[in-house]
């Protein structure tokens, strides 16, 4: 059950990379995988301002290191206890998602760089940059407390301390339809889901609004909405920020609720957010908005669901992202093979001459 | 109204497949006038429209509207004083958005778009009483998506949400000749009544002689990307059918003697 429990988890926290998945891909048709770098970079920003290490980007006893150094890191470093706080770090994540996204739109929309190469170029540059910021390949964020911890905190009340001052876990459980399932996963498992529950509601509010209708206009027939005076480029470098804005953001739960965060988490993470968004459309279908919305969450949730009933079936986990891709070209090129197989049945089900 | 003055654009220049679309346009268009603006394939009468539309910057020349200057504005930016009907059905609204959404959208046309809901339900009631207005029982689908419906009924709309905000200038890109003949009659008779009852300056470029001399009040002829022709006031109400296909006959055996004569310098003198 806890696996379970950890699998719903999990799922929220990717809903929210599919709903930037959804926004790029989808509304935009804009193939974006910055993702597989600001995902880490929420992480990573999050991750170290919890733990409340000092930035020291490049040597500061060489010359580009000191120039470097007092640019950046002087300017940041006095902040840290501000942006320390858990939801302050949090927001942090989001808002080094959208920092990298924006980057993403400018050099498409600004310099005419081909979208992918646009993500690619990012992604690349965001790995050297996910280094800089953890200073080392993974840090963990130890006792530190964390959104999670402050929901448990907030729920469970102030966990007790040991002789050594160390805090002692909370392992009370309760039981659910004939399962012990722990009190504090529980928690954290609602904190997402609100959390992503809210996410998608004001998204879901913000594509309704004048500037997000506009937005989605764009992605549906560009040339219209040109006509109608809206400036195409600038909604393009809006939504790819929106977009890895909520990508960071589940990075930064991520990180959070795991306890670290490593350089190579975002790798193959495009892909899943991509069968999540496709899982939906197969569940809800596309016919509105919301429901849409709707199916990039469950379609999240179903998706590490299964992945995790596959593993605990016994499919090592090396092959995971082998069967991801897998299973996406299937859901890419199947509908396109039952559209063709239902027009070609009814003429010969009918009876009628085939065509010479 | 509409101001355009030495205007040249060339399509890739200095390769092989270089386009002399225009080559020095100059027309004056007042307020409240319809011109129909006529030519062969290739003449530059599309693209003289595009360039008023911003589609692309003009290479020399200017173009004004309204007296604004409007030369190096962005394709969005001419939008607050041009409303636009596109030849093709698709080009002029979003397939999978709603009736209500996309009228909703060109309500903003060349307005700042904020946080506010985009259909509320003054909105709403609007786009419903003027959809009616269209005669076409769309009133009652505003929650479809445009991509259900048919060409003629996407023009429409698409006529309706260019004229939502009473543009300076509107521009019909032939955007009759994708329609059959019953539904493009229908496009043309409500064009006509949107333009009269608006008192709108119109460009209308056309490939149908009976539009031309049916509709407007000025028509130019173009040709190798310059204006050959103009016809207006009295001259242009007594413009037949007939009349057109002769000037049309016209500017073709001018083309003809000027090829052959250049034909004759060439073999003469080199």
């Amino acid at each position: 059950m806890t696996a379970l429990i950890g699998a719903y988890t999990q799922g929220c926290m990717l809903a929210l990379f599919a709903l930037g998945i959804y926004i790029t891909f989808r509304i935009f048709n804009f193939p974006d995988i910055t993702g597989e770098g600001s995902y880490v970079f929420g992480g990573a920003i999050t991750a170290v301002l919890i733990v409340g290490m000092q930035f020291t980007l490049w040597d500061p006893a060489t010359p580009l290191g000191s120039v470097v150094n007092m640019l950046l890191v002087n300017l940041i470093n006095p902040t840290l206890k501000f942006w320390g706080n858990p939801f302050l770090a949090t927001l942090a994540g989001f808002l080094a998602g959208m920092a990298a996204g924006f980057c993403t739109g400018v050099l498409h929309i600004k310099f005419r760089i081909n979208s992918l190469i646009s993500g690619i170029l990012v992604m690349t540059a965001l790995y050297s940059i996910n280094l800089d910021t953890m200073g080392k390949s993974n840090i963990s964020l130890l006792e530190n407390p964390t959104l999670i911890s402050a929901a448990q905190h907030a729920v469970l009340g102030q966990p007790k301390l040991d002789a050594g001052g160390n805090t002692i876990k909370d392992l009370s459980t309760v039981r659910i339809i004939g399962w012990d399932v722990q009190k504090s996963e529980l928690v954290s498992l609602a904190a997402i889901f609100l959390l992503v529950t809210l996410l998608t509601s004001l998204t879901y509010w913000f594509f309704r609004t004048n500037i997000g209708t506009a937005m989605r206009a764009t992605g549906d027939n560009d040339q219209m909405i040109r006509a109608l005076g809206v400036n195409t480029g600038n909604m393009i470098i809006f939504g790819t920020a929106l977009s890895n804005g909520f990508i960071g953001l589940s990075g930064s739960l991520f990180v959070q609720h795991s306890g670290y965060a490593d350089v190579q988490m975002g790798l193959g993470m495009v892909v899943s957010g991509l069968a999540s968004v496709i899982v939906g459309e197969a569940l809800v279908g596309t016919r509105s908005l919301g429901l849409t919305l709707m199916g990039a969450m469950m379609g999240s949730i179903l998706y590490r669901l299964v992945v995790s009933l596959v593993l605990s079936l016994g499919m090592p986990p090396n092959d995971l992202k082998l069967v991801s891709a897998v299973f996406v070209f299937a859901a890419l090129v199947l509908p396109g093979f039952i559209a063709k197989w239902r027009r070609t049945r009814p003429a010969v089900r009918a009876g009628q001459p085939v065509a010479v | 109204m509409l101001k355009v003055s030495h205007v040249h654009k060339t399509f890739n220049p200095h390769t092989p497949n270089e386009v002399r679309a225009l080559q020095g346009v100059n027309l004056d268009l007042g307020p409240g006038k319809f011109l129909i603006v006529l030519g062969g394939n290739g003449s530059g009468k599309s693209t003289m429209l595009n360039a008023v539309a911003g589609s692309f910057f003009v290479d020399e020349g200017t173009i004004s509207i309204d007296g604004n200057d409007v030369t190096r504005w962005r394709e969005d930016e001419r939008a607050k004083l041009i409303g636009r009907v596109f030849q093709n059905p698709f080009s002029g609204t979003a397939p999978n958005m709603s009736i209500a959404e996309n009228v909703a959208l060109a309500a903003l046309r060349g307005q700042p778009r904020g946080f506010g809901s985009a259909l509320n339900r003054s909105m709403r009631e609007e786009i419903r009483a003027r959809v009616r207005g269209l005669n076409m029982g769309l009133e009652d689908r505003l929650e479809n998506m445009i991509g259900s419906l048919s060409g003629g009924q996407r023009q429409a709309l698409t006529l309706l949400m260019a004229t939502w905000v009473k543009p300076k200038l509107l521009l019909l890109d032939e955007h009759t000749a994708a329609l059959d003949p019953k539904t493009a009659d229908k496009v043309i008779h409500l064009t006509e009544n949107v333009i009269s009852q608006g008192k709108l300056t119109a460009l209308m470029v056309t490939h149908s002689m009976q539009q031309a001399v049916n509709l407007g009040d000025r028509i130019i002829m173009m040709h190798k990307g310059n204006i050959v022709r103009d016809f207006q006031g009295a001259e242009k109400k007594r413009l037949r059918v007939e009349d057109l296909l002769e000037q049309f006959e016209d500017i073709r055996r001018m083309e003809q003697l000027d090829e052959s004569a250049s034909e004759m310098l060439q073999e003469n003198y080199i």
